[in-house]
């Protein structure tokens, strides 16, 4: 008999008026214990609804109408509120997205990850906080002995993921919801939370139900895929006949919106670049960040000497970790954020620094696009009127002729007129992002500065958000600043990529040849770090060097020195972290910023495919006992 | 689920596809409130005290300052001729009433008062004066609070600072004795009554717009309509007060509330609305007396604030239910 069962499940909404929205419409899917189940579909297609059915729980508003959820063959859903209440955080746990929302930050960790074990009886606060720190050990966290009595806010983010894993398996469940739990994360600090998942869920024997969008998460997690659309079953079978096999269309097109691992020759057509056109807009020697400012360095310096230069008509993408400053290069230059030293050149005419002083037509070559078109987008206005205003203030178009451009513009996104008199609410998250781009769009823009446009989206919404980009520029050949986590993307998109490291460029060029070696260290860290769509890829990345140390140690923003130092499989001490690196040409515009001769990087490239060192040994060794 | 192999090399065809597959909408807002049923009684309630605000003294049957009898505290139902016969109150039993009332020329509703006035006439003509000048000050008190809240919040630095403490240092005052001493030290009258009530709430309406006006602030759409150039004047009117609204017509029903109470407070020590002008506060206090000898005088004046107050409490309850809870948290 397998561990969970879910039999023909029905979950309702109520309309006002009462007549029922089907949300789950009769799934059916099996949890053998020791397994790991993913359910993958987009955003509505029900996963997370199901997911917590296996805690006989729905989110208000939702109601169970028929099926049943069998856990050791006793259904959950008719059970007694209180032994659903022993059941929860016992036999079956919950991991929710987002782990720093999810702890208090006034509570110490340790007493947030032993509560519900103690909460329940099922341990003493002595036998929990021991089982806790076992926990931390096997999830390889930092410091297991003191990690207990710290605060949520003194450790990093993928840790604090880890972390909830520890708050979830602390009451020894048979079974593990963890819902998205690596989506908001850096590809580095997914690989180090995938693997301890993986490692933890294998030690402990309890199943997992593994609710994701991504599937190449999947194939390295899972054993099992339940594929869903519209809360429905498209599909299910064995990791490996999905993956390599799939039979149904909605699961294909799944596929195809996973974006190729970024290797050279991907970006799509090369007239756009490489000709010394003039830069559509520079930054030349830019210094910036928060707090006060003494002679031209700023209390909390985020980034230092920064040169980059966007050709009209291209597209230059800029990627790198969680705060590596890649959203302040954005906002320095559309001024939100007033640089401390340097300049932002537009056209030629440098531009003041603080948008206040620049003039509306200044302001209209230079658009910015926030990240959340949720926030981004004023709730209270019509969709006429948040496009209206900018074809108003810009173009000084009303009446008439503004409409026009209104509707000119939803076209250009590719939305019916009919969505001018909607809120924002009635929108879907993609729909959101392309009345958000139609904004900056709506005063012929010169540069368009997306800020991680695509980061909130699905992985379809996501890819034809793209698609629709690469659309827009060819036809207004507005230059585009492509900021981004996710190397795929910047690189199926970009025609010039740009590697930020802690507030430093580390390697620009063109993207091929960014994409190809030589590397510089950091780059190639992140380029090994991004999924692919292949069962096993996880334990043969854990074994290159780069990510076992870019793995071990985490950010720090020097002045300094190379700021990657810490991280670096082939540092040199002694001159890496006293001397800045120099800028070493490779080809056409390639620049790399590495100590290392740029013959030497690409040997140790060779070498990374041979050796293996004690540490990476190590990983490897747990790797064979988790498969055997 | 079968899993036949296919044509494996579909996968980029199927993406260009007619959307088959079409993105999944959010679920669409709720725009309308509805009221449970507690709230449409309430709603009916409210209604029904503000049309007797606006005809009161047309459908009263006597003046408020008028004095029908020369007894003071007649019971509900009494009338004149009842008096001629018995004089002691202990006589004064429902079926006295009945046995001289039924024929009289003029019964009184509720009674009289302390001072042989119609009670009900007075609670109704009351109506406009204590609904009228709750409104007036809550008005008022939006007003200043508004302006000045959402414009601390938007400049910030010293103006929110020197803001922000003078605003706190009226707020630490208890208000009623704060109340009392501007009353005792300029004299009593409407306009002061309006004023003082008014400055009084504009100090926690000021906090409340300027948390809000601190949330909406540094949202994105906020700062977008800044990177668009947008100046200060329509960056608070276009952008933040229309986010801002609800919570805040939310909270005018509270405050109402509040100051409706206040009013009636300083009425009820003497310092409020004065005589002969009704006011439901000063009659209760008027009233007192009649308590100890059975009247329900200053009871029936106390019945119109509580129902009044309670009914607005319970709409605003349900608005910000269906609203969601952080709008009753923001509210605290």
């Amino acid at each position: 008999m397998a561990l969970l069962e879910v039999e023909n499940l029905k979950i309702e909404a109520r309309k006002d008026d009462g007549t029922p929205i089907p949300i789950v419409k009769g799934v059916s899917f099996e949890v053998k214990a020791g397994e790991v189940v993913a359910l993958i579909g987009e955003s509505g297609s029900g996963k997370t609804t199901i997911s917590l059915a296996s805690l006989a729980y729905t989110k208000p508003g939702l109601e169970f109408c028929g099926g049943e959820v069998r856990l050791h063959g006793e259904d959950l859903l008719t059970m007694e509120p209180l032994k659903q209440r022993d059941l929860r955080g016992q036999k079956v746990a919950y991991l929710a997205q987002s782990a720093a929302a999810t702890f208090n930050p006034a509570i110490t960790i340790g007493e947030q990850v032993t509560e519900s074990a103690v909460l329940h009886g099922i341990l003493t606060q002595e036998e929990a906080t021991k089982r806790a720190e076992e926990l931390y050990v096997a999830l390889e966290l930092p410091d297991p002995d003191r990690l207990g009595s710290r605060y949520p806010h003194q450790v990093s983010g993928g840790q604090l993921q880890r972390l909830m894993a520890a708050m979830a398996l602390v009451g020894k469940p048979d079974l593990l919801v963890l819902d998205e739990p690596t989506t908001a994360l850096d590809v580095t600090t997914q690989i180090e939370v995938l693997k301890a998942f993986k490692k933890v869920i294998r030690e402990q024997g309890s199943a997992a139900i593994y609710v994701t969008h991504d599937l190449a998460v999947v194939a390295q997690i899972a054993d099992h895929i339940v594929v869903l659309y519209s809360g429905e079953v498209q599909e299910q079978g064995p990791v490996d006949q999905i993956i390599n096999n799939p039979s149904h269309d909605y699961t294909r097109r799944l596929m195809a919106a996973v974006r190729p691992t970024p290797t050279a020759g991907m970006s799509d057509d090369d007239d756009h670049g490489h000709g010394r056109a003039e830069a559509a807009i520079a930054a030349r020697g830019i210094t910036a960040g928060y707090g006060g400012i003494v002679d031209g360095e700023p209390a909390i310096t985020i980034l230092r000497d920064i040169n980059v230069e966007v050709e009209r008509g291209d597209v230059v993408g800029v990627i790198g970790e969680s705060g590596c400053g890649k959203s302040t290069l954005a906002r320095v230059m559309a001024g939100l954020l007033p640089s401390a030293r340097g300049e932002i050149v537009l056209n030629g005419k440098t531009l003041e620094p603080a948008l206040e002083d620049r003039d509306r037509d200044e302001l209209r070559q230079v658009q910015f696009v926030f990240q959340m078109a949720d926030t981004a987008l004023n709730p209270r206005q019509y969709i006429g009127d948040i496009l209206g205003r900018p074809v108003e203030f810009y173009l000084g178009l009303k009446g008439e002729d503004k409409r026009r451009r209104v509707l000119e513009l939803l076209d250009m996104v590719e939305l019916p007129p009919a969505f001018a008199d909607r809120y924002p609410a009635e929108l879907s998250g993609g729909q959101k992002q392309r009345i958000n781009l139609a904004r900056a769009l709506a005063g012929n823009p010169e540069v368009l500065l997306c800020d991680e446009v695509t980061s909130a989206l699905d992985s379809i919404v996501g890819a034809n958000v793209i698609k629709l980009l690469t659309n827009l520029r060819n036809k207004t050949g507005v230059s585009f600043v492509f900021i981004s986590h996710d190397l795929s993307t910047v690189g199926s998109f970009a025609d010039k990529i740009v590697v930020l490291y802690a507030g430093r460029v580390v390697e620009q060029g063109p993207t091929d040849q960014v994409l190809s070696p030589p590397y510089h260290p950091y780059t190639r860290l992140l380029i090994t770090s991004v999924p692919e769509l292949r069962v096993g890829w996880l334990e043969d990345t854990m074994k290159t060097r780069e990510a076992a140390a870019g793995i071990a140690r985490g950010v720090e923003i020097t002045a300094v020195g190379c700021p990657f130092f810490n991280r670096c499989p082939i540092a040199i001490p002694g001159t890496c972290q006293l001397e800045t690196p120099p800028v070493r040409m490779h080809g056409d515009g390639h620049e790399i910023a590495c100590h290392h001769s740029l013959d030497e990087v690409e040997h140790s490239e060779a070498e990374t495919q041979k050796v293996l060192h004690g540490y990476e040994k190590a990983i490897v060794d747990d790797d064979s006992a988790i498969k055997a | 689920m079968s899993n036949t192999t296919e044509n494996p090399g579909a996968a980029e065809k199927v993406v260009d596809e007619i959307d088959k597959f079409a993105e999944l909408p959010d679920a669409p807002p709720k725009k309308t409130i509805k009221l449970s049923w507690t709230g449409k009684l309430a709603a009916a309630i409210v209604a029904a005290w503000v049309v007797v605000a606006f005809i009161g003294p047309w459908i009263a049957p006597f003046h408020e300052a008028e004095f029908i009898l020369d007894d003071s505290f007649v019971p509900a139902g009494g009338c004149a001729e009842m008096l001629d016969e018995l004089y002691d109150i202990e006589e004064w039993t429902p079926e006295a009433i009945t046995k001289y009332c039924s024929d009289a020329d003029v019964t009184l509703f509720l009674g009289s008062d302390y001072l042989g006035r119609d009670t009900f006439s007075r609670i109704l003509w009351g109506a406009r004066t204590t609904i009228g000048i709750s409104f007036v000050a809550t008005l008022f008190a939006y007003f200043m609070g508004i302006t000045l809240g959402i414009g601390a919040a938007v400049s910030g630095g010293y103006i929110d600072m020197v803001l922000s403490r003078v605003n706190e240092s009226i707020l630490s005052l208890p208000s009623i004795m704060l109340g009392l001493i501007v009353v005792a030290a300029l004299g009593s009258s409407i306009p002061i009554l309006i004023a003082t009530a008014s400055v009084i709430y504009a100090t926690s309406v000021f906090r409340i717009a300027r948390a809000l006006g601190q949330d909406i602030m540094v949202q994105d759409f906020v700062e977008a309509a800044h990177a668009r150039g947008e100046g200060l004047w329509w960056i608070i009117t276009r952008e933040v007060l229309p986010n801002a609204a609800m919570p805040l017509l939310t909270d005018f029903g509270l405050r109402l509330v509040f100051v409706i109470l206040f009013i009636s407070s300083l009425s009820f020590l003497g310092l409020g609305v004065q005589p002969p002008t009704a006011d439901w506060g000063s009659m209760v206090r008027e009233n007192m007396a009649g308590l100890g000898y059975g009247s329900y005088a200053s009871i029936w004046p106390a019945i119109a604030i509580g129902t009044l107050t309670i009914s607005i409490n319970l709409i605003v309850d349900d608005i910000s239910a269906k609203s969601g809870g952080s709008l009753a948290k923001k509210m605290v």
